[in-house]
Protein backbone atom coordinates (compact mmCIF):
# COMPACT_ATOMS: atom_id res chain seq x y z
CA UNK A 1 0.00 0.00 0.00
CA UNK A 2 1.18 3.67 -0.90
CA UNK A 3 1.11 6.39 1.83
CA UNK A 4 -1.09 9.00 0.93
CA UNK A 5 1.22 12.08 0.87
CA UNK A 6 -0.25 15.03 2.01
CA UNK A 7 1.56 17.89 0.52
CA UNK A 8 2.90 20.54 2.20
CA UNK A 9 2.00 23.90 1.45
CA UNK A 10 3.04 27.48 2.92
CA UNK A 11 0.91 29.24 5.04
CA UNK A 12 2.67 32.37 3.87
CA UNK A 13 -0.03 34.89 2.60
CA UNK A 14 1.22 37.35 0.30
CA UNK A 15 0.26 40.75 1.83
CA UNK A 16 1.15 43.32 -0.95
CA UNK A 17 -2.36 43.23 -2.51
CA UNK A 18 -3.48 44.30 0.75
CA UNK A 19 -0.77 46.74 1.57
CA UNK A 20 -1.95 48.11 -1.95
CA UNK A 21 -5.73 48.62 -0.98
CA UNK A 22 -4.63 50.05 3.05
CA UNK A 23 -2.60 52.69 0.76
CA UNK A 24 -4.81 53.84 -1.62
CA UNK A 25 -7.65 54.08 1.13
CA UNK A 26 -5.04 56.53 3.23
CA UNK A 27 -4.24 58.30 0.26
CA UNK A 28 -8.07 59.18 -0.17
CA UNK A 29 -8.82 59.82 3.61
CA UNK A 30 -5.59 62.42 3.29
CA UNK A 31 -6.74 63.88 0.59
CA UNK A 32 -10.48 64.64 1.28
CA UNK A 33 -11.03 65.01 4.85
CA UNK A 34 -10.18 68.00 6.93
CA UNK A 35 -8.85 67.76 10.27
CA UNK A 36 -11.61 68.47 13.32
CA UNK A 37 -10.80 71.71 15.15
CA UNK A 38 -10.70 71.23 19.19
CA UNK A 39 -13.67 73.50 20.36
CA UNK A 40 -14.25 74.06 23.76
CA UNK A 41 -17.80 73.09 23.52
CA UNK A 42 -20.16 71.13 21.49
CA UNK A 43 -22.24 72.74 18.88
CA UNK A 44 -24.49 71.00 16.69
CA UNK A 45 -25.21 72.95 13.69
CA UNK A 46 -28.55 72.95 12.59
CA UNK A 47 -29.82 71.73 9.18
CA UNK A 48 -30.30 73.50 5.71
CA UNK A 49 -30.58 72.82 1.97
CA UNK A 50 -27.79 75.35 1.51
CA UNK A 51 -25.51 74.06 -0.90
CA UNK A 52 -22.14 76.83 -0.37
CA UNK A 53 -19.23 75.18 0.51
CA UNK A 54 -17.34 77.27 3.11
CA UNK A 55 -13.87 78.80 2.10
CA UNK A 56 -10.72 77.61 3.70
CA UNK A 57 -8.60 80.27 4.25
CA UNK A 58 -9.66 84.14 6.15
CA UNK A 59 -12.39 83.10 8.05
CA UNK A 60 -13.35 84.33 11.65
CA UNK A 61 -15.36 81.73 13.02
CA UNK A 62 -17.64 82.79 15.60
CA UNK A 63 -18.41 80.18 18.06
CA UNK A 64 -21.80 80.17 20.09
CA UNK A 65 -22.77 77.55 22.41
CA UNK A 66 -26.74 76.35 23.87
CA UNK A 67 -26.31 78.86 26.88
CA UNK A 68 -24.64 81.58 24.39
CA UNK A 69 -21.27 81.71 25.62
CA UNK A 70 -19.08 83.68 22.55
CA UNK A 71 -15.71 82.02 21.36
CA UNK A 72 -13.69 83.35 18.27
CA UNK A 73 -11.09 81.18 16.42
CA UNK A 74 -8.88 82.37 13.27
CA UNK A 75 -7.10 80.22 10.97
CA UNK A 76 -3.71 82.39 10.76
CA UNK A 77 -1.87 82.68 13.74
CA UNK A 78 -0.08 85.72 12.62
CA UNK A 79 -3.41 87.53 12.80
CA UNK A 80 -4.43 85.94 16.18
CA UNK A 81 -1.32 87.59 18.08
CA UNK A 82 -1.58 91.02 16.11
CA UNK A 83 -5.45 90.85 17.16
CA UNK A 84 -4.90 90.17 20.67
CA UNK A 85 -2.02 92.97 21.21
CA UNK A 86 -4.59 95.72 19.86
CA UNK A 87 -7.42 94.34 21.70
CA UNK A 88 -5.25 94.36 25.04
CA UNK A 89 -4.30 98.01 23.94
CA UNK A 90 -7.97 98.79 23.87
CA UNK A 91 -8.53 97.47 27.47
CA UNK A 92 -4.96 98.40 29.03
CA UNK A 93 -3.43 94.79 28.89
CA UNK A 94 -0.03 94.43 27.84
CA UNK A 95 1.10 90.95 27.17
CA UNK A 96 4.81 89.00 27.65
CA UNK A 97 6.20 87.35 24.77
CA UNK A 98 5.20 84.23 26.73
CA UNK A 99 2.05 84.75 27.14
CA UNK A 100 1.78 85.82 23.08
CA UNK A 101 3.50 82.08 22.16
CA UNK A 102 0.62 80.39 24.43
CA UNK A 103 -2.22 82.45 23.01
CA UNK A 104 -0.74 81.59 19.32
CA UNK A 105 -1.12 77.53 19.83
CA UNK A 106 -4.61 77.88 21.40
CA UNK A 107 -7.44 77.00 18.66
CA UNK A 108 -10.18 78.74 19.98
CA UNK A 109 -10.48 81.76 22.80
CA UNK A 110 -12.99 83.28 24.22
CA UNK A 111 -11.83 84.71 27.43
CA UNK A 112 -12.90 88.03 29.13
CA UNK A 113 -9.47 90.69 28.61
CA UNK A 114 -9.15 91.09 32.43
CA UNK A 115 -9.08 87.02 32.66
CA UNK A 116 -6.70 86.48 29.49
CA UNK A 117 -3.35 86.37 32.03
CA UNK A 118 -4.78 84.47 34.43
CA UNK A 119 -5.83 82.05 31.48
CA UNK A 120 -3.10 82.28 29.44
CA UNK A 121 -0.72 81.00 33.06
CA UNK A 122 -3.11 77.99 33.32
CA UNK A 123 -1.72 74.64 31.71
CA UNK A 124 -2.80 73.49 28.66
CA UNK A 125 -5.28 70.73 30.17
CA UNK A 126 -6.93 73.06 32.58
CA UNK A 127 -7.19 75.74 29.76
CA UNK A 128 -9.55 73.83 28.39
CA UNK A 129 -11.57 73.10 31.26
CA UNK A 130 -11.83 76.71 32.34
CA UNK A 131 -12.06 78.06 28.66
CA UNK A 132 -15.46 75.90 28.57
CA UNK A 133 -17.01 78.13 31.33
CA UNK A 134 -16.03 81.28 29.90
CA UNK A 135 -16.54 83.36 26.78
CA UNK A 136 -16.33 86.91 25.44
CA UNK A 137 -18.89 89.41 26.93
CA UNK A 138 -21.08 90.67 24.61
CA UNK A 139 -23.55 92.43 26.54
CA UNK A 140 -24.06 96.14 25.62
CA UNK A 141 -22.55 97.40 28.85
CA UNK A 142 -19.05 95.42 28.56
CA UNK A 143 -18.84 94.15 24.61
CA UNK A 144 -15.81 92.91 24.37
CA UNK A 145 -16.89 91.24 21.17
CA UNK A 146 -17.00 93.93 19.14
CA UNK A 147 -13.76 95.31 19.81
CA UNK A 148 -12.55 91.70 19.10
CA UNK A 149 -14.19 91.93 15.74
CA UNK A 150 -13.04 95.35 15.54
CA UNK A 151 -9.30 94.86 15.79
CA UNK A 152 -9.99 91.64 13.95
CA UNK A 153 -11.21 93.17 11.12
CA UNK A 154 -8.24 96.09 11.12
CA UNK A 155 -5.70 93.59 11.12
CA UNK A 156 -7.04 91.64 8.02
CA UNK A 157 -9.35 93.22 5.80
CA UNK A 158 -10.16 90.17 3.91
CA UNK A 159 -11.73 88.29 7.08
CA UNK A 160 -14.80 86.43 5.96
CA UNK A 161 -17.19 86.24 9.50
CA UNK A 162 -18.64 82.76 9.73
CA UNK A 163 -20.94 82.10 12.91
CA UNK A 164 -20.96 78.64 13.90
CA UNK A 165 -24.22 78.31 16.61
CA UNK A 166 -25.86 75.65 17.83
CA UNK A 167 -29.52 74.66 17.18
CA UNK A 168 -30.60 75.05 20.59
CA UNK A 169 -29.15 78.31 20.72
CA UNK A 170 -32.05 81.17 21.90
CA UNK A 171 -32.27 83.75 19.49
CA UNK A 172 -32.12 86.46 21.76
CA UNK A 173 -27.67 85.58 22.02
CA UNK A 174 -28.02 85.63 18.33
CA UNK A 175 -29.60 88.64 17.82
CA UNK A 176 -26.86 90.40 20.35
CA UNK A 177 -24.31 89.14 17.98
CA UNK A 178 -26.01 90.57 14.82
CA UNK A 179 -26.64 93.87 17.03
CA UNK A 180 -23.34 93.88 17.44
CA UNK A 181 -21.53 93.04 13.85
CA UNK A 182 -24.04 95.38 12.42
CA UNK A 183 -22.77 98.46 14.81
CA UNK A 184 -19.61 97.25 12.88
CA UNK A 185 -20.83 97.66 9.83
CA UNK A 186 -20.37 93.91 9.27
CA UNK A 187 -23.72 93.38 7.35
CA UNK A 188 -22.27 90.11 5.00
CA UNK A 189 -21.47 86.83 7.05
CA UNK A 190 -21.89 83.34 6.42
CA UNK A 191 -24.09 80.81 8.99
CA UNK A 192 -22.43 77.53 9.22
CA UNK A 193 -25.14 74.74 8.97
CA UNK A 194 -24.83 71.38 8.01
CA UNK A 195 -26.52 69.50 4.93
CA UNK A 196 -29.99 68.57 5.37
CA UNK A 197 -30.91 65.74 4.06
CA UNK A 198 -34.82 67.17 2.02
CA UNK A 199 -36.14 63.12 1.02
CA UNK A 200 -35.47 61.92 4.32
CA UNK A 201 -37.24 65.09 5.89
CA UNK A 202 -40.58 64.13 4.04
CA UNK B 1 4.36 39.17 -6.03
CA UNK B 2 6.98 40.46 -3.52
CA UNK B 3 8.71 37.40 -4.58
CA UNK B 4 11.84 37.04 -6.82
CA UNK B 5 10.89 33.69 -9.05
CA UNK B 6 14.30 32.03 -9.00
CA UNK B 7 14.88 28.45 -10.85
CA UNK B 8 15.66 27.15 -7.47
CA UNK B 9 13.75 23.81 -7.29
CA UNK B 10 13.08 22.63 -3.66
CA UNK B 11 17.20 24.27 -2.68
CA UNK B 12 18.43 21.51 -4.30
CA UNK B 13 21.32 22.13 -6.41
CA UNK B 14 21.47 21.00 -10.25
CA UNK B 15 24.86 19.00 -10.65
CA UNK B 16 26.94 21.03 -13.26
CA UNK B 17 24.75 24.27 -13.35
CA UNK B 18 26.17 27.55 -12.70
CA UNK B 19 27.31 27.71 -8.93
CA UNK B 20 25.83 31.41 -9.13
CA UNK B 21 23.81 31.36 -5.56
CA UNK B 22 19.68 32.05 -6.19
CA UNK B 23 18.34 33.54 -2.65
CA UNK B 24 14.20 34.14 -3.13
CA UNK B 25 13.94 37.50 -2.13
CA UNK B 26 9.92 37.45 -0.22
CA UNK B 27 9.49 40.83 1.30
CA UNK B 28 6.94 40.26 3.94
CA UNK B 29 4.26 43.08 3.70
CA UNK B 30 2.37 41.79 7.33
CA UNK B 31 4.09 45.31 9.13
CA UNK B 32 3.37 47.79 6.29
CA UNK B 33 -0.10 46.54 6.36
CA UNK B 34 -0.21 47.22 10.05
CA UNK B 35 1.36 50.63 10.10
CA UNK B 36 -1.15 51.59 7.14
CA UNK B 37 -4.18 50.30 8.80
CA UNK B 38 -3.33 52.30 11.93
CA UNK B 39 -2.81 55.36 10.17
CA UNK B 40 -5.97 54.80 8.15
CA UNK B 41 -8.22 54.74 11.64
CA UNK B 42 -6.22 57.66 13.16
CA UNK B 43 -7.41 59.45 10.08
CA UNK B 44 -10.79 58.49 10.07
CA UNK B 45 -10.91 59.44 14.06
CA UNK B 46 -9.29 62.95 13.96
CA UNK B 47 -10.53 64.43 10.36
CA UNK B 48 -14.10 65.08 8.59
CA UNK B 49 -14.99 63.81 5.41
CA UNK B 50 -17.79 66.44 5.12
CA UNK B 51 -17.08 70.12 4.91
CA UNK B 52 -19.87 71.97 6.42
CA UNK B 53 -22.60 74.18 4.04
CA UNK B 54 -22.87 77.66 4.74
CA UNK B 55 -25.67 80.46 4.22
CA UNK B 56 -24.16 83.93 3.25
CA UNK B 57 -27.03 86.61 4.08
CA UNK B 58 -26.94 90.56 4.45
CA UNK B 59 -28.20 92.22 7.09
CA UNK B 60 -29.25 95.96 6.03
CA UNK B 61 -27.09 98.37 7.63
CA UNK B 62 -28.39 100.17 10.43
CA UNK B 63 -26.41 103.16 9.61
CA UNK B 64 -28.24 106.32 11.24
CA UNK B 65 -27.33 108.34 8.41
CA UNK B 66 -29.32 106.59 6.20
CA UNK B 67 -31.96 108.74 4.56
CA UNK B 68 -35.76 107.46 4.07
CA UNK B 69 -35.11 107.31 0.30
CA UNK B 70 -32.57 104.60 0.37
CA UNK B 71 -34.44 102.46 2.66
CA UNK B 72 -37.25 101.81 -0.05
CA UNK B 73 -41.39 101.33 1.74
CA UNK B 74 -42.52 97.66 0.80
CA UNK B 75 -46.31 97.40 -0.70
CA UNK B 76 -48.66 96.38 1.52
CA UNK B 77 -49.20 93.58 -1.04
CA UNK B 78 -46.36 92.02 -1.55
CA UNK B 79 -45.26 92.09 2.61
CA UNK B 80 -45.67 89.02 4.35
CA UNK B 81 -44.24 88.79 7.94
CA UNK B 82 -42.79 85.83 9.60
CA UNK B 83 -42.81 86.24 13.43
CA UNK B 84 -40.77 83.16 14.80
CA UNK B 85 -42.06 82.05 18.54
CA UNK B 86 -41.08 79.51 20.57
CA UNK B 87 -41.56 76.09 20.91
CA UNK B 88 -41.50 75.69 17.05
CA UNK B 89 -44.42 77.32 16.25
CA UNK B 90 -44.72 80.17 13.46
CA UNK B 91 -47.00 83.00 12.94
CA UNK B 92 -47.50 84.93 9.86
CA UNK B 93 -49.88 87.82 8.46
CA UNK B 94 -49.56 89.10 4.93
CA UNK B 95 -49.70 92.81 4.45
CA UNK B 96 -50.14 95.22 7.70
CA UNK B 97 -51.10 93.64 10.78
CA UNK B 98 -54.80 94.37 12.40
CA UNK B 99 -54.92 94.41 15.67
CA UNK B 100 -58.61 94.41 16.19
CA UNK B 101 -59.01 91.00 14.85
CA UNK B 102 -57.07 88.08 15.75
CA UNK B 103 -57.67 85.74 13.01
CA UNK B 104 -55.41 88.35 10.78
CA UNK B 105 -52.13 86.42 12.39
CA UNK B 106 -51.92 82.80 11.53
CA UNK B 107 -50.48 80.09 13.05
CA UNK B 108 -48.35 76.97 11.17
CA UNK B 109 -45.22 74.88 11.79
CA UNK B 110 -41.95 74.64 9.51
CA UNK B 111 -42.65 71.46 7.90
CA UNK B 112 -43.40 71.08 4.07
CA UNK B 113 -47.07 71.22 4.48
CA UNK B 114 -47.07 74.44 7.17
CA UNK B 115 -45.05 77.88 6.27
CA UNK B 116 -44.09 76.25 2.83
CA UNK B 117 -47.18 75.45 1.18
CA UNK B 118 -48.16 79.48 2.12
CA UNK B 119 -44.97 81.05 0.61
CA UNK B 120 -45.50 78.57 -2.24
CA UNK B 121 -48.55 79.85 -3.09
CA UNK B 122 -47.81 83.46 -2.87
CA UNK B 123 -44.61 82.92 -4.55
CA UNK B 124 -46.39 80.64 -7.81
CA UNK B 125 -44.97 82.97 -10.49
CA UNK B 126 -41.55 82.60 -9.53
CA UNK B 127 -41.37 78.91 -8.88
CA UNK B 128 -43.00 77.90 -12.15
CA UNK B 129 -40.33 80.10 -14.18
CA UNK B 130 -37.39 78.80 -11.84
CA UNK B 131 -38.36 75.85 -11.87
CA UNK B 132 -38.44 75.98 -16.35
CA UNK B 133 -34.99 77.64 -15.49
CA UNK B 134 -33.73 74.55 -13.65
CA UNK B 135 -35.05 72.22 -16.35
CA UNK B 136 -33.10 73.93 -19.19
CA UNK B 137 -30.13 73.81 -17.29
CA UNK B 138 -30.25 69.95 -16.97
CA UNK B 139 -31.19 69.83 -20.84
CA UNK B 140 -27.42 72.08 -20.62
CA UNK B 141 -29.22 74.48 -22.65
CA UNK B 142 -28.18 77.51 -20.52
CA UNK B 143 -24.70 77.87 -18.67
CA UNK B 144 -24.08 77.91 -14.88
CA UNK B 145 -23.45 81.12 -14.99
CA UNK B 146 -26.77 82.17 -16.99
CA UNK B 147 -28.82 80.48 -14.65
CA UNK B 148 -27.75 82.27 -11.69
CA UNK B 149 -27.78 85.44 -13.45
CA UNK B 150 -31.48 84.61 -14.82
CA UNK B 151 -32.96 82.92 -11.70
CA UNK B 152 -31.70 86.30 -9.84
CA UNK B 153 -33.56 88.03 -12.05
CA UNK B 154 -36.34 86.05 -11.09
CA UNK B 155 -36.71 86.13 -7.73
CA UNK B 156 -36.08 90.44 -7.67
CA UNK B 157 -38.92 90.40 -10.09
CA UNK B 158 -41.44 92.94 -9.50
CA UNK B 159 -44.64 91.31 -8.23
CA UNK B 160 -42.63 88.41 -6.20
CA UNK B 161 -43.29 88.50 -2.40
CA UNK B 162 -41.05 90.60 0.27
CA UNK B 163 -40.92 88.66 3.41
CA UNK B 164 -39.84 89.96 6.86
CA UNK B 165 -38.55 87.78 9.40
CA UNK B 166 -38.83 88.60 12.75
CA UNK B 167 -37.83 86.65 15.95
CA UNK B 168 -38.94 86.58 19.18
CA UNK B 169 -36.43 86.05 21.65
CA UNK B 170 -37.97 82.55 22.66
CA UNK B 171 -37.05 81.28 18.95
CA UNK B 172 -33.96 79.39 18.51
CA UNK B 173 -31.26 79.83 16.23
CA UNK B 174 -32.72 76.74 14.72
CA UNK B 175 -36.22 78.17 14.14
CA UNK B 176 -33.82 80.87 12.29
CA UNK B 177 -32.14 78.87 9.67
CA UNK B 178 -35.53 76.47 9.05
CA UNK B 179 -36.98 80.14 7.80
CA UNK B 180 -34.15 81.10 5.89
CA UNK B 181 -34.12 77.85 4.59
CA UNK B 182 -37.88 78.28 3.13
CA UNK B 183 -37.18 80.94 1.73
CA UNK B 184 -34.32 79.25 -0.61
CA UNK B 185 -36.74 76.55 -0.99
CA UNK B 186 -39.66 78.83 -2.46
CA UNK B 187 -37.04 80.72 -3.92
CA UNK B 188 -37.80 84.26 -2.38
CA UNK B 189 -35.04 86.68 -3.39
CA UNK B 190 -36.13 89.47 -1.08
CA UNK B 191 -36.08 89.25 3.06
CA UNK B 192 -35.10 90.87 5.66
CA UNK B 193 -34.55 89.49 9.17
CA UNK B 194 -35.84 92.49 11.18
CA UNK B 195 -36.23 93.02 15.10
CA UNK B 196 -39.37 92.06 16.67
CA UNK B 197 -41.70 95.45 17.74
CA UNK B 198 -43.99 95.20 20.53
CA UNK B 199 -46.61 95.24 17.96
CA UNK B 200 -46.09 91.78 17.06
CA UNK B 201 -45.61 90.94 20.59
CA UNK B 202 -49.20 92.19 21.45
CA UNK B 203 -50.14 90.12 18.02
CA UNK B 204 -49.17 86.97 19.51
CA UNK B 205 -50.49 87.56 23.18
CA UNK B 206 -53.90 88.51 20.99
CA UNK B 207 -53.79 85.36 19.51
CA UNK B 208 -52.94 83.18 22.34
CA UNK B 209 -56.23 85.09 24.19
CA UNK B 210 -58.17 84.59 21.11
CA UNK B 211 -58.67 88.38 20.98
CA UNK B 212 -59.04 89.00 24.67
CA UNK B 213 -56.91 91.79 24.69
CA UNK B 214 -58.01 93.56 21.45
CA UNK B 215 -61.41 93.59 22.46
CA UNK B 216 -60.34 95.19 26.10
CA UNK B 217 -58.26 97.64 24.05
CA UNK B 218 -61.60 98.69 22.29
CA UNK B 219 -63.17 99.25 24.87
Amino acid sequence: MSKVKVARKSTRIDMTAMSDVTVLLLTFFMLTSTFVKKEPVQVTTPASVSEIKIPETNILAILIDPAGKVFMSMDKQGDMVETLTKVGKDYGVTFTAEEIQKFKVSSTFGVPIKKMKDYLALKATDQDKVLATLGIPTDSLDNQFKSWVKNARATNPDFRIAIKADAKTPYKVIKDVMTSLQDLRENRYNLITSLKNETANK
Amino acid sequence: MSEIQTNDTGGKHKKGGSKQKKISVFVDFTPMVDMNMLLITFFMLCTSLSKPQTMEISMPSNDKKLSKDDQPPVKASQAITLVLSGGDSVFYYEGLPNYKDYKSLKLTSYSADGIREFLLKRNTEAVIKINELKEKKAQLKISQDQYTKQASEIKGGKNTPVVIIKAADQATYKNLIDALDEMQICNIGKYVIDKITPSEKFLIKNYQTKGALSANTAK
